[in-house]
């Protein structure tokens, strides 16, 4: 297969492709004509089946109408500051080089994905922008990684981790309300402990960049483990950018929810984008191209391509990525 | 992409700056001051026990007092060893495992094997590990409280002497052994139940393959499987049986030596008869019985404490032969 | 459809292994049953007012001890306040005590030492918790008793209570501090198992936020082993008020209730327990009746309180259960 599925049909110059995400046939009452038939209770066996819809029983509510994200993003084609520069960085766990050389630089405004293959390093170096691989003891780190022009190695982690926040993979809210676990890096990353009436406004304000309020307005203090997944997720990020950090990493936020929280996790990014630098890691390369400004395509430890994702998913340079993007290889 | 330059990976430094605890909160230095504070704390108790116990066991205790019988005496230098109470303290430990083992091999095979399916089973089971749960968190005083209150039925005047009056002592070897075996229950019980736990369900159902039946399976297959926490069980509970000592007081009469009932079987008179244990034998030396002896008592609180520690070992031996990995946190056991 | 029959082999060992399994039941019923018999008398003579002070308990239980085996109504008269207040002040001390040192110690264990202290930590919890009480007590009255008798008691303290009780050391405060250092261990022990099953997922969560360590732990770990917590402390209470030997050994074994309004001397002052009291006045076990009944009166308590401490334990962990992970 030389086409991916979800690729758009018909790709124009000057706009990125964005989809959002498989075709879903919603129940609407404004369905045109042409759109496909739904199935029927008891087809005739000869005749070729008729294309599936999947019926939703709820629509999923985009965050703002079509015509104005296409506003958005023609308004933000311009590169922001940069944020994060990655100066020829490897990392390597107990002798075994898990990243090798890598050199990148991370815009506000613009989305980075990190892709590649199982195994390739990229999980390893989202985890070295926050310092994370320190928890690990056998982790050593050699480049330099400069944060709005500070090296962040002279930097005091908690200082960093306060500016570059991440998001995991598994939703891992802590065991308290929802109000507390938005509040938790606002309560703790200060000195002094700020009061109630101080934090309202701004757990508000979180959840409502992160798309959740309108779902746990009602309660606020109800236990954060009761959400779903996808909302757990959600809370997450809201807890990571409720201190205004200005780089969120993001690593492989979706793979452990259904496609409707998928698409509303992937809106949010794009709204977030604004007024953060954001850093994805996906296995998933559709994802990527929904969702990505820049594209870092890496291989067992190399940084193989880097450059914006329309160039890298259509014209690739190196033909590794050219098989990968493919799918020639996973 | 790649340029040389900078350090080599394996040489770099490993960890950034990290946060100075000048920038934490007060509370938060105190709390990681009180916290090393409580951890040294306990380290310089346990210390200051067996540097002490170690100073005084050096002192006072000669192996010839492991070997002589006690005299009653007014001065020390004539009140002889503490043979019987070595005795004594044995006895009961081979009573008091003896009793519970099968008991909590039994009740862990039963929970574990048919405890499962139908409400009738699931009630029994939660009424099984309830009662040994109550029976494990009955202080020791109450069941040698218990223990009194059975053993001077009449109907089990076998198993102590009879007193004047016509009354039962309900006080021996026996008394007191029977109810060591509550005490030993549920260490043995929770040790062979998480072992048994622990049993792949694919050994069993291999067994059942081959056609045996389900007890043929637990004689062959489980139970031989189980024998480290069998070991572990035993080796617990026999180090809560030798401190025991409210029982002892309690349920074995107030003799030195050791005094078997007359006429009848030999060994069941020594069961029937009363006498003393290591733990009965310090407390009534002490200035809390008795005794004005407390050289016989330090030595005999050192020989204890070297049973219990040598005991320890033996349990962190046997669980660090089963996990090849070793170092895990679990202490609980001990408790 | 037929059932499928089991062996006979089969099915008879499981009724042998059932019948064996529930007789541990039918001993804690015969315990409890048989305790409450013997208890009885004294509830039937003295009514709920067995509980209450009134009069001098010591004058009360020593009488019983020369009573002959059908003593009258009179000789059952007792008021166990005093020996109550003494078990309630004792434990809730220890309790007080032992769980702030206890907690901290687990935090240390498991977060804040070093490697090899951490191995070595554990042998010391190890040790301390099976230590036997017979030795605390020997320690207590052979070392800590004679040093505060003749070095800390001061002549005024013992002259401002000459006419009331006699202060030798043997008291309070080393049977509270005693205490502490035996419960302390389980606590610990429950509680270290606790922090280390905490999941990693909370504590990299932590750490991402840009938390320092102690922030972390205060915030997230602590409040996830809240439940842990709680088991630990019911199960250390539980063994504090069952404690008799160590209590006997070093707390003076006089009935007398320490008063607050003495001020330091309350520290020194004696007191007995409900356990304490049974094992110093053991041989009236299966003794005179009077006497007999009391101290299985004083048993009974014990295990009632002993149950009441487990139903509020599970009862203050149902709240906690709404913030954990389901299931």
């Amino acid at each position: 297969m030389n086409k991916l599925e979800y690729a758009p049909s018909a790709p124009t110059q000057g706009t990125k492709p964005r989809t959002n995400g498989p075709r879903i046939h919603t129940a609407h009452a404004d369905d045109s004509p042409e759109s496909p038939p739904v199935l029927r209770a008891a087809p005739d066996p000869q005749a070729v089946p008729p294309v599936r819809t999947i019926v939703l029983d709820r629509p999923p509510e985009p965050v703002r109408p079509p015509a104005q994200r296409e506003a958005v993003r023609r308004a933000l084609d311009a590169d922001g500051p940069e944020r994060l520069r990655l100066e020829d960085v490897s990392v390597a766990y107990s002798s075994k080089t898990a990243v090798r050389s890598v050199s990148l630089s991370i815009h506000q405004g613009e989305v980075l994905a990190l892709i590649g293959p199982s195994g390739c390093g990229k999980t390893t170096l989202l985890r070295t922008l926050n310092r994370l691989t320190e928890l690990t003891p056998s982790a050593t780190r050699s480049g330099r990684i400069v944060l709005d022009g500070h090296d962040i190695h002279d930097l005091e982690d908690t200082a960093l981790r306060a500016r570059v926040a991440m998001v995991f993979q598994q939703p891992n809210p802590f065991p308290m309300s929802i109000f507390d676990n938005v509040a938790f890096a606002l309560r703790e990353q200060s000195r002094r402990r700020p009061r109630r009436p101080e934090l309202e406004p701004l757990v508000v304000d979180a959840l409502r960049r992160a798309g959740l309020y309108d779902e746990v307005k009602d309660d606020l203090h109800r236990p954060a483990l009761r959400l779903s997944g996808g909302q757990q997720q959600r809370l997450c990020i809201a807890r990571a950018i409720a201190p205004r950090p200005e780089v969120l990493l993001m690593d492989e936020p979706c793979s452990a929810l259904d496609p409707i929280s998928t698409g509303v996790i992937e809106e949010l990014i794009h709204e977030l984008r604004r007024e953060l630098a954001v850093v994805i890691v996906t296995h998933n390369l559709a994802q990527a191209q929904r969702v990505a400004d820049k594209v870092a395509f890496m291989y067992l430890g190399d940084l193989v391509e880097y450059g914006p994702a329309q160039q890298v998913f259509e014209e690739p340079r190196a033909p590794r990525t050219r098989d990968y993007v493919r799918g020639a290889f996973g | 992409m790649s340029a040389q330059g900078g350090l080599s990976v394996a040489a770099a430094p490993r960890r950034g700056r990290g946060s100075s605890m000048r920038t934490w909160r007060w509370s938060d230095r105190l709390v990681w001051l009180a916290a090393w504070g409580a951890g040294l704390l306990l380290c310089a108790v346990a210390a200051a026990i067996v540097i002490y116990m170690g100073y005084r066991g050096v002192q006072y205790l000669r192996p010839s007092l492991l070997f002589s019988h006690p005299q009653p005496s007014g001065n020390q230098a004539g009140s002889g060893g503490f043979l019987d109470p070595l005795i004594g303290t044995a006895l009961l430990t081979v009573i008091g495992i003896v009793l519970a083992a099968p008991l909590a091999i039994c009740s862990a095979l039963w929970i574990v094997e048919y405890g499962h399916g139908g409400r009738v089973r699931q009630y029994l089971t939660r009424i099984v590990e309830s009662s040994i749960e109550i029976v494990a968190g009955t202080p020791d005083i109450l069941i040698a409280v218990f223990g009194v209150a059975i053993f001077q039925l009449h109907f089990l005047r076998f198993a102590s002497e009879g007193s004047e009056g016509g009354g039962v002592t309900g006080r021996s070897f026996l008394a007191a052994g029977a109810m060591m075996s509550l005490i030993a229950l549920p260490p043995m019980f929770i040790a062979t139940r998480d072992g048994l736990q622990a049993v792949p369900t694919h050994m069993r159902e291999a067994a059942f393959a081959l056609g045996k039946t389900r007890i043929a399976t637990i004689r062959r297959v489980l139970l031989p499987s189980v024998r480290p926490n069998i070991a572990t069980g035993v080796t617990l509970g026999i180090s809560r049986i030798i401190a025991d000592t409210a029982i002892v007081l309690v349920l074995l009469g107030d003799e030195l030596r050791l005094s078997p009932h007359h006429g009848g079987l030999p060994v069941f008179n020594l069961l029937r008869g009363a006498g003393s244990s290591l733990t009965s034998y310090v407390y009534d030396n002490s200035p809390a019985g008795e005794g004005a002896a407390p050289q016989k008592a330090y030595a005999a609180a050192v020989v204890l404490l070297l049973f219990v520690l040598l005991l320890n070992l033996a349990v962190e031996s046997i669980a660090r032969r089963q996990s090849r990995s070793g170092g895990s946190l679990a202490i609980g056991g001990f408790v | 459809m037929q059932r499928l029959k089991k062996p006979w082999t089969d099915h008879r060992a499981e009724l042998l292994l059932g019948a064996v399994s529930l007789s541990t039941g039918l001993i804690v019923l015969f315990m409890i049953a048989f305790v409450t018999a013997r208890a009885w008398p004294t509830f039937a003579h003295n009514g709920l007012s067995w509980l209450a002070p009134g009069g001098s308990l010591k004058v009360q239980v020593e009488g019983m001890l020369a009573t002959s085996t059908k003593p009258p109504a009179s000789a059952y008269h007792v008021r166990a306040w005093p020996i109550i207040y003494g078990t309630l002040l004792i434990t809730g001390l220890a309790v007080l005590l032992a769980l702030p040192l206890a907690v901290l110690s687990a935090v240390f264990i498991v977060e804040l030492a070093p490697l090899a202290l951490r191995r070595t930590m554990i042998r010391v919890v190890r040790l301390l918790a099976s230590v036997p009480s017979v030795i605390w007590g020997l320690l207590g009255i052979l070392v800590l008793v004679p040093f505060l008798g003749n070095h800390v008691i001061t002549a005024a303290e013992r002259t401002s209570l000459q006419n009331t009780v006699q202060l030798t050391g043997a008291g309070l405060i080393i049977a509270v501090v005693l205490l502490t250092l035996m419960i302390t261990p389980i606590m610990v022990a429950l509680t270290c198992d606790a922090l280390a099953a905490v999941p990693g997922a909370w504590r990299e969560g932590a750490a991402a936020l840009g938390v320092n360590r102690l922030r972390a732990i205060r915030a997230v770990t602590l409040r996830a082993v809240r439940p842990a917590i709680v088991a630990a402390t019911v199960l250390a209470t539980a063994r504090a008020l069952g404690e008799a030997i160590m209590i006997s050994m070093v707390s003076g074994s006089v009935f007398f209730s320490p008063r607050p309004s003495d001020g330091v001397a309350f520290l020194f002052e004696p007191v007995r327990t409900l356990a304490s009291t049974i094992v110093d006045f053991r041989e009236g076990l299966g003794g005179a009746p009077a006497l007999n009944s009391t101290l299985y009166a004083f048993a009974l308590l014990l295990l009632f309180s002993v149950f009441v401490l487990s139903l509020a334990g599970y009862l203050v962990k149902l709240p906690l259960r709404k913030y954990q992970v389901r299931g």
